[in-house]
């Protein structure tokens, strides 16, 4: 593996590969050492050009974790805010020879682009509508050690498919693993179409006890101006999960940041059923297993040696 | 290609058994001992010297077992498909004041006894670390020496040596092989 750029580009061996090593890491993280010396001398650079919590933070400690040297930059305080291209960032960023390179970004496809720019192994850490790997990633982990294999189980996944990249890796991942997955929503907010990716299509809640596992997707206020649904009011009238929707035997997920109230009930949030605090320590071991298997799995080309070109004289 | 037999099975028991009474003789305090195998044949070595140790002082020891992946000094050395598996660590007790005998199958370079005693310390301050292995090969890069060996064994840098396990390998022997393709 030479980038994690998205779900789709992985086979199941692969997902699994990276579930096993994780459950490593999970081991490391009981120590009281909570550090490997594994990628001693290398460098990580994260570059977020949207707000994130999670899976910036874990990202992070995974590099840390790992004993690698971290750059953090963010677009609000950088010099993206002075109107540097994503690409004239590359280039500076790549003077320090970084070995990775975690990037999320409000367009789909600029992971792809890094990639295409930099020796570095690129993480897509969320790039538009597009994928949300590693976030795909970690709920499997999560699933698997609460309900073993996916083989034949069913998901539900709820809420704003439209927008949300979650959406579009967990659908891809959660096949990949053999689980039946449906979308459910209000029509404005799925896809048209989408069905032909072998996913059932419910416009209401009806039939959701069926599920073994309801993934909530957080409901993006910032994008409702558009008038996608005809109030938040109205939507969580007919979409919110609570506790009269959630049956006892039926897991919770969501990827957060939840908006209590909207697309879940704050009591189903708190309830035993919910993986969502299980999802966020999932995301460190995860995250840590990505890193290492990107950069010590050896599988790297040889950088190419090249000369220094002496000052003064044209490249 | 030719193998030679080095140890046969009951070489190899009764060869255990000299380790484990001599880990109890130079251990008089058993209680303060515990036992940590290196995965993967070190870690089933450990386990059948834990419980001989166990038959000889009938004291509780704790037992564990290490995986050095993440310790290795060739981290993205190696191709892909010569990765080691990586398995789990479990050092589930208290190394503070203890004795800690770490076991391999084969000591060479040293590198490996050098990952495993950086990883032992993430897991917290033995009092004494001591070193059992069942073969010591030569070829040490590293200022290591074993305190309790099972067999030297001389060999040139070309031969192999391969420990084979009941538990793992459904025989117990040790052998030397000419290594599979030495270019010439």
């Amino acid at each position: 593996m030479r980038h994690l750029l998205a779900i789709e580009d992985l086979e199941r061996d692969e997902i699994e590969a990276i579930l096993d090593r994780a459950e490593s890491f999970a081991e490391v993280g009981r120590r009281d050492i909570k550090k490997v010396p594994t990628l001693r001398g290398r460098t990580v650079v994260s570059l977020f050009y949207e707000s994130s919590t999670r899976t910036s933070a874990s990202f992070e400690l995974a590099a840390k974790r790992l004993s690698a040297d971290l750059i953090s930059l963010k677009a609000a305080g950088s010099s993206v805010d002075k109107g540097e291209s994503l690409k004239d960032t590359c280039a500076t960023l790549s003077a320090y020879d970084p070995a990775a390179i975690v990037i999320r970004h409000p367009y789909a496809g600029a992971a792809q682009l890094v990639a295409g720019w930099s020796e570095a192994a690129v993480v897509n850490a969320g790039d538009g509508k597009h994928e949300h790997p590693s976030q795909a990633l970690l709920d499997l982990f999560t699933l698997r050690r609460r309900l073993g294999s996916l083989e034949g189980r069913r998901i539900w996944i709820v809420g704003d498919v439209l927008h949300s990249r979650v959406a579009r890796s967990n659908l891809i991942a959660f096949q990949a693993m053999g689980a039946e997955v449906t979308l459910c929503g209000p029509p404005a907010l799925i896809p048209r179409g989408i069905e032909q990716l072998g996913c059932t299509v419910s416009y209401s809640l009806d039939g959701i006890e069926e599920a073994d596992v309801v993934y909530a997707l957080r409901l993006q206020k910032e994008r409702m101006a558009e008038s996608f649904i005809p109030s938040i009011r109205e939507y969580a009238a007919r979409f919110q999960i609570d506790s009269r929707r959630l049956g006892p035997r039926q897991w919770l997920m969501h990827p957060g940041p939840v908006n209590r109230g909207v697309e879940l009930s704050g009591e189903v949030v708190d309830s035993p059923q919910s993986l969502i605090a299980e999802q966020v320590a999932s995301g460190l071991v995860v995250r840590m297993a990505i890193l290492y298997e990107l950069l010590a799995s050896g599988e790297r080309p040889a950088p190419a040696e090249q000369a220094p070109t002496p000052i003064g004289q044209p490249a | 290609m030719s193998e030679k037999v080095v140890l046969e099975r009951d070489d190899l028991r009764r060869t255990l058994r000299r380790i484990a009474h001599e880990i109890a003789e130079a251990n008089p305090e058993p209680e303060r001992l515990a036992i940590v195998g290196i995965h993967t044949r070190g870690a089933v070595i450990a386990r059948r010297l834990h419980a001989l140790i166990g038959e000889l002082t009938e004291a509780e020891i704790p037992i564990g077992d290490l995986d050095i992946s993440f310790y290795r000094d060739d981290v993205g050395a190696r191709s892909p498909a010569a990765q080691p598996v990586v398995h789990a660590s479990h050092v589930d007790f208290d190394l503070g004041g203890r004795t800690i005998v770490l076991v391999d199958d084969v000591l060479f370079t040293g590198r490996t006894v050098r990952a495993a005693i950086d990883a032992l310390f993430d897991y917290g301050r033995p009092q004494r670390v001591q070193l059992a292995v069942l073969c010591d090969r030569g070829h040490r890069e590293l200022p290591f020496r074993p305190d309790y060996v099972g067999k030297n064994l001389p060999t040139a840098r070309s031969e192999r040596v391969n420990v084979r396990l009941e538990e793992t390998d459904e025989v117990d022997e040790v052998t030397i092989s000419e290594a599979a393709e030495v270019a010439a």
